[in-house]
Formats: structure tokens, C-alpha cells, sequence
């Protein structure tokens, strides 16, 4: 394993609504960060990434994002996919409420 | 305003069930995210970061109050009960899901109204003077003009596939409100010295990347020769524009490369060309089109109970002093409803506030509303003796907020709370600017300062053009503000001009009570406006203000 290699999560949004939903270890869409699987190995990335770009009946927009374990599971590291896992900050609205 | 036609509305619905099959086959599987991408595109739905976003055309910024109910019914039914419109004139609805949206499109071709258009490589709902027909320096109403320009590009066989989006902005004013000097063409309605009414046709302007101020190409064009000229513009462009690499494919770049006046040969001869082929068709179509623009029948009246309200009343008054703009008829004005209320989020607006402003136009504005670009909406034909009531119905609807024009009248795309392409939030910066100077009770002091606010590059908030502009970018994984300072958007456009390093979030608004601390105490009185002071001065006097007591305060 390379020592550069940040760790990642596969994430996307969800065909028929737009959420943002990523991957699990058992291949399924989560929309809760904290469940998906965390990537650490780049090779491991990269199947993931294609098995998962392959499901377009159910997602959009498939890519790899920097992620870090947290207590809870695999948390954000960039404030944009902090975002991804909240929702807008001038309304309560989307994740932070619908979760 | 214009009214459908049996052609126009045929057209739209048949685009509305074109649309439902290919979401269905979406749906079902049969066509993949890459071939219905471009679909979804053609009608104006975009993947935004936690949802879909369908951006729907106002032509011109023109809409009825029927319209704008329907607007508010697709908020309440389908949406999250509001609607953001946005600095192109249009309405974004953020959060659709996509089943829903072939039925938000019926409903909105029930109300004459589409979004075809208002995504992809084609020409783009065409901007206007949001005081177009009403305005007392106008010289013609020119939305007859955008209709034409509108029914001329939809669906234009020959553009449907341009090297990139194109953008048509229109004035019929000599002061320009239309910020036609930042589009693809501009057009401004000018006197020839014969005293007849033509267009300045301005070309290559554009923010983004890389702004760049329009290249007058005609100072003059009867408007009669208007149609196929723009025809010969964006033809000549759609060959030589660069298909090759996207950041160069806008014509401002063309013009760029290429030189103003080689694209002026080649549009002159390309004019020469098709101009025979309209054999008048334009014009007649035109002479109809304008028919439904004819103005209505003002009625001067008294304006004794204006005047009393304005002495009675002193938030009336104050009101009445940002929020009107002179009408071309007597005892009229042009109202514009502030969307910048400080603390929300710019040019939103809720399904209850739309209803209570189609009311409103319905019974004081001869029932019109217009989107400005500046993220408001405007009643182009008040009755002065109607404007106490007018604006105890604003204040009820929450929307009576005496700010337009003022530091808190905020241009703010969405940034990075919705937009999937942002660097960085723009909406939390608009609102704590506002409120910040809400708390001073400083604003009115301060007087006409426009602050225009971008989350990219992409320039979608007119940050270039801001007396005070600010862009977030993303450094090192931080949200980062980068500040421009003597952007002005009007005739005489300028880009503004970076003062240097850029500040994290919560520096913002110090930065921005520092460089208006600076404009205060150097400004010869109240008469000399932000943007006329920086011009006196530069911009070493507020570089100094927002770095030196940076530096100080490092220090200390
Ligand atoms: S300027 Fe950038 S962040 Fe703002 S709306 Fe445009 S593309 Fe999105």
C-alpha cells in the first residue's frame, strides 16, 4: 500500500431524487456517510469506482472522494463533501434534516 | 406581454411529452446517464450537489401574475415552497426530482412559460432592461426585440450546436441596465445623428475566467437589419469559434484571437449574404409581436396622497427613496421589490411572497412583474397615488426592505451550497455583509454600492463588475475570498480591479467594513459616490485600509 494514498469513499447522486448517496462495503447506496465503505487501498479504488459507475440505472455522477475514519465511520475531509453530507447552510433543508 | 400563438404552444408541449418519454426511459433503463444527459440539458434541468435544480426561462424577465402564481404552485407542489431567480433574469427551482419534472413543465406550458434553452451550447434566454417600457430615459420599449430574438433561436437548426453558450443582452435605454457591455452581443438602443432610433452592437463581452469587456462592432444598426445581423454574428462565430478547447469557445475569445475588426468583415459580408433571404419576414413577424406590447393607458392622477404618506410615514419615505425609479409617465413610478431582505438569501423568494407580488401587480402594476438581474422583482407601472398601499402589501408579504441600490441589495449566485461546479459558498457571505451593515445603521449613510458576489470562476454573480466584487475560490481545501474593487456594469463597464491576497470566510465582512471605513473618510461628502470616489483616488488608499491594519494587527 502506498504511505501517500488517502483514504477514499465512492460516492455520487441518486438518480431519481438527486441525494447524495455512497457506497457500502456490501454494495449497496447509503445516504449516510458514516455507513459506506472506506477505501484504502488505490488498486481497491479503482474496481470500486468502475463497479460502481457501471450501476447507472440507480446513480449519477459516480467519482472518488478524500475521506478520513472517524468514530462513527468514514467522515468527509474536503469542505465540499463536508457539504455533500449536510445540505445547503442558508435553509434547513436536505440532508441535515432528512437524514 | 406576448401571448402564444397555436405554433408556439404546440411546440412547447410537444418538448414537455418528448421530455416525459425520455425521463421514463431513463427511469426504466433503457437510455444511460450519458446518452440523457444532453436531454435533461436541453431542457433545463442540471445535477446540482444534493439534488436537481430545472432552471426555467423568463423571457426577457417578463412574466404575468398568472405566471407567477403558477411559479409559486410548482415551489408549494414540487418543490421546497420557494424559487431563486437568478442574474440571467430566469427562476431556479432547487430540488425537483426527476419523475416530477414533465409535470412541472406542463404546468409551466400551461402558463405560456418553458426551459428550453436554458442549458447547453445554444443561444440563451435573451436579457433585458428590467424597466424596459416604463423607463423615462428609454427610447423604445425593446422586449418586442427579445421575443423576436426568442422565437429566432429556439430550436435554430443552424445553432443548436454552437462551440459554446451565447448570451444576448438588450436595452432600450442609453443608460445601460442590461449589462450588455458583459454579453456575447449586446445591443443598445442609440439615436443616429439623423435622430433615428438603431442598435449599438457590442460583441466578445463576458465575465468568467476570462472577463472581458464587448467591442462595439456596428455603432449603429437600424433596426430594421437587427435580425440578420445577429444572425451574422453568431454564424460567423459558430465557424471560427474554438470547438477544441472550451475555456477559449466563447466568442470573446474569437474576438479576442481574431482581431474586432476581422470579425467585423466577416460579419459585414456574411450580413451582405443572408440579409436578402429574411426578405422583410422579420419585420412583419415583428410588427406583430408588437402588438401585444402596446403600453397601457396610463391615467395621471393626483400625487397629494404620495407626497402626504412620504411625510407621514418615514419608513414609507425612506422606501420610497431607494426602492422607485422615475416612469416615463407623469404621476407613475417603477417600483422595485427588494429580494435582499438582510439575513436572506438573494433573490429568493417564497410561493406566499409570489402570490402576494402577482397580487399586488394585479391590482396596482397593470399586472406586470419583471425579474432584474439584480436578483429583484420590478412593478414597471405604479400609480404614485397608489403607492402607500403598494407598500403596506409589500410589508405584509415581508418584502418592503428599503435597500435597492444599497450595500445590502447583494448579487450572490449559489455557490457552493447548491452549485455543483463552486469553489466556495457565496449565499453565508451575502447575508453576513447584509446584516452587518443593517446593524451599523450605516447603509443609507454609505449611499449607491453595488457588492456582486460569485462562488467560481464562472462569474454567475457579476463579481467582475461589483463596485466591490468577491469570488470564492478554494485554496489549499479552505473557502478563500478573493476581492475586486471599481467593477462597474453599466455603459460604461469596467472590470474591477484585485486588491491583493484573499481572506477565509470569517474575514469577509472586517474586510469589507475596512475598505467602506476607507471610502467614508476619504469621500468629498455624500454627493461623491463609492465607485466615483475610487475612481478619484485608485485603489492604493483601500489596499492600504484592508492590508496595513492586517499587518498592525499581526503585529500587535
Ligand atoms: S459562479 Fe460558479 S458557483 Fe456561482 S452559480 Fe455560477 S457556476 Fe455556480
Amino acid at each position: 500500500m502506498s504511505r501517500q494514498f488517502t483514504p477514499k469513499v465512492v460516492t455520487a447522486n441518486a438518480l431519481l431524487e438527486g441525494d447524495v448517496v455512497w457506497l457500502t462495503a456490501d454494495d449497496r447506496w447509503t445516504r449516510d456517510i458514516h455507513e459506506a465503505e472506506l477505501i484504502e487501498e488505490e488498486a481497491h479504488g479503482q474496481i470500486r469506482l468502475i463497479e460502481a459507475s457501471r450501476q447507472t440505472g440507480t446513480v449519477v455522477g459516480v467519482y472518488l472522494a478524500d475521506a478520513r475514519p472517524g468514530p462513527l465511520g468514514p467522515e468527509p475531509i474536503h469542505f465540499r463533501e463536508e457539504f455533500r453530507t449536510r445540505g445547503p447552510s442558508n435553509y434547513t433543508h436536505g440532508k441535515q434534516v432528512e437524514a | 406581454m406576448y401571448v402564444y400563438n397555436d405554433f408556439d404552444q404546440a411546440f412547447v408541449r410537444e418538448r414537455v411529452a418528448q421530455f416525459r418519454a425520455q425521463v421514463a426511459r431513463r427511469i426504466d433503463g433503457s437510455l444511460t446517464e450519458d446518452e440523457f444527459r444532453p436531454l435533461r440539458l436541453m431542457n433545463g434541468l442540471y445535477l446540482q450537489l444534493h439534488a436537481y435544480m430545472l432552471r426555467v426561462a423568463v423571457p426577457y424577465g417578463t412574466l404575468n401574475p398568472s405566471q407567477m402564481r403558477q411559479l409559486a404552485h410548482i415551489a408549494e407542489r414540487f418543490d421546497k415552497g420557494y424559487g431563486h431567480f437568478t442574474t440571467r433574469q430566469n427562476i431556479q427551482f432547487n430540488w425537483p426530482k426527476l419523475e416530477d419534472v414533465p409535470d412541472i413543465l406542463d404546468a409551466l406550458a400551461d402558463v405560456e412559460m418553458h426551459a428550453i434553452q436554458t442549458s447547453g451550447n445554444t443561444i440563451r434566454n435573451v436579457t433585458a432592461d428590467h424597466f424596459a417600457g416604463a423607463a423615462e430615459d428609454e427610447i423604445a420599449d425593446t422586449r418586442p426585440v427579445a421575443e423576436l430574438l426568442r422565437q429566432w433561436s429556439t430550436d435554430h437548426p443552424e445553432f443548436q450546436f454552437l462551440p459554446r453558450k451565447f448570451k444576448i443582452a438588450i436595452t432600450g435605454s442609453p443608460n445601460d441596465r442590461a449589462v450588455t457591455r458583459a454579453h456575447d452581443i449586446g445591443l443598445r438602443m442609440v439615436r443616429n445623428d439623423a435622430g433615428e432610433a438603431g442598435f449599438e452592437v457590442i460583441v466578445g463581452g463576458g465575465l468568467g475566467r476570462t472577463p472581458m469587456i464587448g467591442k462595439v462592432i456596428r455603432d449603429f444598426l437600424p433596426q430594421a437589419d437587427l435580425l440578420p445581423y445577429v444572425e451574422a454574428v453568431v454564424s460567423v462565430w459558430n465557424l471560427l469559434g474554438r470547438r477544441d478547447n472550451k475555456y477559449k469557445a466563447r466568442i470573446k475569445i474569437t474576438v479576442h484571437e481574431n482581431g474586432i475588426d476581422t470579425i467585423r468583415d466577416m460579419v459585414e459580408s456574411r450580413f451582405e449574404q443572408i440579409q436578402p433571404q429574411f426578405g422583410g419576414v422579420d419585420q412583419q413577424i415583428l410588427a406583430q409581436i408588437e402588438q401585444h406590447f402596446l403600453p397601457p393607458t396610463f391615467h395621471p392622477k393626483s400625487v397629494d396622497a404620495y407626497e402626504a404618506a412620504r411625510l407621514a410615514n418615514p419608513a414609507f419615505r425612506s422606501w420610497s427613496d431607494t426602492n422607485l425609479a422615475p416612469h416615463k409617465a407623469p404621476g407613475y413610478s417603477i417600483v422595485s421589490i427588494s429580494l435582499k431582505k438582510p439575513g436572506a438569501t438573494p433573490g429568493d423568494a417564497t410561493a406566499d411572497q409570489m402570490r402576494a407580488m402577482a397580487d399586488i401587480a394585479e391590482r396596482y402594476g397593470h399586472s406586470e412583474l419583471r425579474v432584474s438581474h439584480e436578483q429583484n422583482i420590478i412593478l414597471p407601472h405604479v400609480q404614485k397615488s397608489n403607492l402607500p398601499a403598494v407598500y403596506q402589501a409589500l410589508r405584509e408579504a415581508d418584502l418592503a426592505s428599503a435597500n435597492i441600490g444599497l450595500i445590502s441589495d447583494i448579487i450572490a449566485c449559489p455557490g457552493m451550497d447548491y452549485c455543483a461546479l463552486a469553489t466556495a459558498r457565496s449565499i453565508p457571505i451575502a447575508q453576513e455583509i447584509a446584516v452587518r451593515f443593517d446593524e451599523l445603521k450605516l447603509e443609507h449613510d454609505i449611499g449607491p454600492l453595488k457588492i456582486k458576489i460569485s462562488g467560481c470562476i464562472n462569474a454567475c454573480g457579476h463579481h467582475h463588475v461589483g463596485h466591490i466584487g468577491i469570488l470564492g475560490l478554494d485554496r489549499a481545501g479552505v473557502e478563500n475570498y478573493q476581492i475586486t474593487l471599481g467593477g462597474d456594469h453599466t455603459e460604461d463597464a469596467v472590470i474591477g480591479e484585485k486588491t491583493g491576497p484573499g481572506f477565509s470566510a470569517d474575514e469577509v465582512v472586517p474586510a469589507i467594513e475596512r475598505i467602506v471605513g476607507a471610502y467614508l473618510s476619504l469621500r468629498h461628502g455624500r454627493g461623491e459616490t463609492f465607485l466615483e470616489a475610487f475612481r478619484r483616488v485608485g485603489i492604493e488608499p483601500f489596499k492600504t485600509a484592508l492590508y496595513d491594519s492586517e499587518a498592525k494587527a499581526d503585529a500587535a
